[in-house]
């Protein structure tokens, strides 16, 4: 190389830094924005909406006085504009009040609440990825049989039929009729005494402990809920997936490849999906993404003590603090998922690669 | 003949994904033989110290794991008995009440039960001044003189003084309230915080508020082991209980919202006891061999009012009519079937003075005159706000059809619970459908609220349902009080007869039905039953067999 190269791959390199950190600053500064504007619509709409907070305290039968005595301590009498610096001030410091319904600190809440929905979405994510992929390639290989007619009236129910009808289905048929899975909630009352959870994840921590019974009892309890979230991001991920595949399967490379003598299995396996992968990876986590937003339906319809049924039960009784609370770690895992899947974009995209 | 292969293979693949996640043992499902689980909606639960929690669910837990002086008596609820107190006396003036503690008894913690834990039960409740201590603090008992007024004479003696000769009913009644309940002092006392007094808090500790909320201080028949909010009540068998010993070792609340889930867990034998049955849900339940149903008329009545402040609603005999358009029997066959039993008085029926006589039926034709003679033939427009649950929304359609054929015109307006009920309170609305449960066990709770407006401007410090309502009645008011200092038992609950005719015949309230409690349970169970109130719904009887 010569020493003209040289310099003009270390420019080419500051460039790349500059770009980087430009990049990283205008994200940071969308992060910034986002969250304010998160934390104040949330709070006026919390502020506007006609139901009295203090209700949610005290209830109906509590005496006038007591109401208005309520209303100075939660600080409700001051002006909003302080009421929301207060909230800005102590969220700052990572104090997001105390929840009404529950009694405990919002991030104590959250950290219990939060595992629930994560396990079950990671699981229903992993089961709608290994099923959906594979089932959208086969649909885009044979585009036209029957298999793709199969995947089409998947997606068309996954998109049509109400997920707490489905639930409910899923429930009398494989819990009533059948016994094949266990009652809504996490765990049977059984293992209420015997297990301590040490993540919040339990199949995870029953594992870890080697406490297989709970393993399994667990499993029987997030299998029905995670098939049914499931099934929703594979209606989803199978369909995007057949459109990625066709869209590669009629580039010239395919042609080329064929031309060479590869195997159908190389050719699909090894070309064409290794390039739909890469828009594939964004589906993934988006969907994963709007599962850890926490399905309040299923959430509702299986008693999963998660983040989704937090925040409806908290907005349902003006629990306003919950709700902020809930609402700014749901939108910093958006934006995280988001980056992630940024990154892994970057390391799939060999266009990306650093020559 | 590759993409055969492959298909083939990713058939395999297929298959064995669908396989592991249906692999499990069907079994039929059991509970521990020595635990009770109820599926539950306790997400009303906020506290669980008795000096604040005023909520159905937690009345429950409150009632199983705290003893009071005096309680509800189950054989007949126009009287208490004593619970931890062995006698009382009333002196000539009416104006001191003292209680003999039964002798020996302990709390779950081991410590002795004395005087002295009755007396700083009051105190805590008083100077909390959390939502029910007006039960306590309407007898004039404040922060400042509660030490005095509530005190213990020796070890077994408490001495409770109040500022009028009431009726000792409703003192005593009052006092088998969740609020008065004993906690053990001793053990308070470890966990009490410290406070800065304010204008609004003048004392320097927060009386174990704080620790109480998910902790127990009591001597029930059960103890209060944990609450998790949104996931589970556990209760376990008191061993120092001083009475007889529960039966099972443990009680479990589930936190379980939908009455379709509840129906199904108890199907198939996760829960014994399913406690949020809708109609449809407990017709099933009633026609499986393996379940049966219980129920109880519960104190809290379903009514429509109609505010004051619109200039038609305010019309005598628009009140009157709309008496006569509520089709009664229609709801009592439908929607309320199994839940409510039509009930037309204001005060529910197991109170003292309670009258059971409904003259109201469904009459168009009376309607249409009584509109007549207030100058409206035609009928007019109005409003509803009712929230978006039922029973209140099938009542109010079929309230919306009856109203229509005497040519008033009701517009529903549909809202969440806490947005209708702030509106209300704020008396924005022209008509509401709700109900009312009473505070505590006594005629006045009801009375109170339904038959008295001490103030009705809208800066007034005390808001009854009348006063929602700017329903002026002075008149009515003096009656109400009046009832609260008649000693005589049979006196007092004659006036209270006659309260109840004169708001039938004149008020604003359309009083529609009492509420049944229901609950859906397994054949195996025995001894369980549903009390007439939340806080007198046992589980220290129930076994299994």
């Amino acid at each position: 190389m010569s020493v003209a190269e040289n310099q003009a791959a270390a420019g080419r390199g500051s460039a790349r830094a500059v770009a980087i950190l430009s990049s990283l600053g205008r994200f940071l500064v969308i992060a910034v924005t986002t969250y304010l504007g998160l934390l104040a619509v949330t709070f006026f709409i919390g502020r506007v909406i006609p139901i009295d907070p203090v209700l949610a305290v005290l209830g109906d039968r509590a005496p006038t006085a007591v109401v208005e005595r309520t209303r100075r301590e939660m600080g409700l009498d001051l002006p909003w504009i302080e009421q929301f610096y207060i909230y800005v001030k102590n969220a700052i410091h990572g104090d997001f009040g105390t929840s009404v319904l529950t009694t405990n600190p919002v991030m104590t809440d959250i950290r219990r609440a939060f595992p629930a929905t994560i396990e079950l979405a990671t699981l229903g994510t992993l089961i709608g990825a290994v099923i959906g992929v594979p089932l959208g390639v086969l649909a885009a290989v044979r585009r036209g049989s029957l298999i793709d007619q199969i995947v089409r009236i998947i997606g068309l129910i996954g998109y049509s039929v109400p997920i707490f009808w489905l639930g409910l289905l899923g429930l009398v048929l494989f819990y009533a009729k059948l016994q094949w899975v266990a009652f809504p909630a996490r765990l049977d009352v059984v293992y209420e005494y015997t297990f301590t959870p040490i993540t919040g994840f339990y199949l995870l921590d029953a594992a870890m402990q080697g406490q297989w019974d709970v393993f399994y009892d667990a499993y029987r309890h997030i299998i029905l809920p995670a098939s049914l979230l499931g099934y929703f991001s594979l209606a989803y991920i199978s369909r995007m997936t057949r459109s990625f595949m066709l869209n590669e399967m009629a580039q010239e490379y395919i042609v080329a490849a064929r031309a060479k003598g590869l195997s159908e299995a190389l050719i699909i396996w090894g070309h064409a999906l290794r390039n739909a992968a890469v828009p594939m990876v964004t589906v993934i986590a988006l969907s994963y993404a709007s599962l850890l937003e926490g399905s309040v339906l299923t959430e509702t319809v299986f008693s999963w003590p998660g983040i989704g049924l937090y925040i409806t039960n908290s907005l349902q009784n003006a629990d306003m603090n919950a709700v902020l609370g809930g609402t700014i770690v749901i939108g910093s895992v958006f934006i995280g998922i988001n980056l992630l899947s940024d990154l892994l974009y970057r390391l799939l995209d060999p266009r990306t690669k650093v020559g | 003949m590759m993409l055969e292969r492959f298909a083939l293979r990713s058939r395999g693949l297929l298959a064995g994904v669908a396989m592991s996640a249906l692999l499990a043992v069907p079994a039929f499902a059991v509970t521990p033989a020595d635990t009770l689980v109820e599926g539950f909606a306790i997400d009303d639960i906020i506290s669980m110290d008795p000096g604040e929690a005023f909520e159905l669910s937690t009345a429950e837990v409150t009632g199983n794991t705290y003893d009071l002086l005096v309680r509800l008596d189950l054989s007949d609820t126009s009287k208490v008995k004593g619970d931890l107190a062995e006698s009382w006396s009333v002196s000539d003036d009416g104006l001191t009440y003292t209680f003999k503690l039964k002798p020996g008894m302990k709390f779950a913690s081991g410590n002795p039960i004395t005087a002295a834990d009755v007396a700083y039960s009051f105190e805590r409740a008083i100077k909390l001044d959390k939502s029910p201590a007006f039960i306590i603090n309407q007898f004039g008992i404040s922060g400042d003189n509660v030490t005095e007024k509530a005190k213990a004479v020796d070890d077994t003696t408490f001495q409770f003084v109040v500022d009028k000769a009431y009726a000792p009913s409703f003192v005593l009644n009052c006092l088998s309230a969740t609020v008065a309940s004993v906690v053990d002092s001793k053990l308070v006392k470890e966990h009490v915080a410290a406070a800065t007094p304010s204008a609004d808090y003048k004392w320097d500790n927060d009386f174990g508020n704080a620790w109480l909320k998910t902790g127990y201080a009591g001597s029930g028949q059960f103890k209060l082991r944990e609450w998790r909010a949104n996931e589970a009540v556990v209760l376990e068998r008191n061993d120092n209980y001083n009475g007889e010993k529960a039966k099972l070792a443990r009680v479990i609340y589930r936190y379980m919202k939908e009455s379709s889930a509840q129906r199904l867990a108890l199907e198939a034998g996760d829960i014994d006891v399913a406690r949020n049955l809708e109609p449809n849900d407990l017709d099933a339940i009633a026609k499986n061999a393996d379940l049966t149903t219980a129920s109880a008329p519960k104190g809290t009545v379903y009514y429509i009012s109609l505010n004051q402040k619109n200039p038609n609603l305010a019309k005598p005999e628009v009140r009157q009519a709309f008496k006569y358009l509520v089709d009664y029997d229609a709801l009592s066959s439908t929607i309320l079937k199994g839940i409510g039993e039509i009930h037309q008085s204001f005060l529910p029926k197991g109170d003292l003075g309670a009258i059971d006589d409904n003259p109201f039926k469904l009459d168009v034709a009376k309607a249409k005159e009584l509109l007549a003679k207030a100058g409206l033939p035609d009928g007019f427009k109005v409003t509803m706000d009712v929230r978006s649950k039922q029973p209140e929304t099938g009542m109010a359609e079929s309230i919306q059809q009856t109203l229509g054929q005497a040519g008033i015109k009701l517009e529903i307006i549909p809202g969440d619970g806490k947005q209708t009920l702030t509106k209300y309170r704020a008396r924005n609305h022209d008509i509401y459908i709700g109900n009312w449960g009473q505070d505590y066990f006594d005629p006045n709770s009801n009375a109170q609220t339904f038959a008295s407006n001490p103030d009705n401007s809208d800066a007034a410090k005390i808001r009854t349902l009348a006063w929602r309502n700017a329903w002026d009645i002075p008149d009515l008011t003096k009656e109400t009080e009046a009832a609260l200092l008649e000693k005589d038992s049979a006196k007092r609950a004659d006036m209270y007869k006659d309260l109840q005719k004169k708001i039938l015949d004149t008020s604003p309230f359309v009083v529609i039905h009492q509420q049944l409690e229901v609950a859906g349970l397994r054949k195996n169970l025995k001894g369980f039953a549903l009390g007439p109130s939340f806080d007198t719904n046992f589980v220290g009887t129930v076994s299994k067999e």
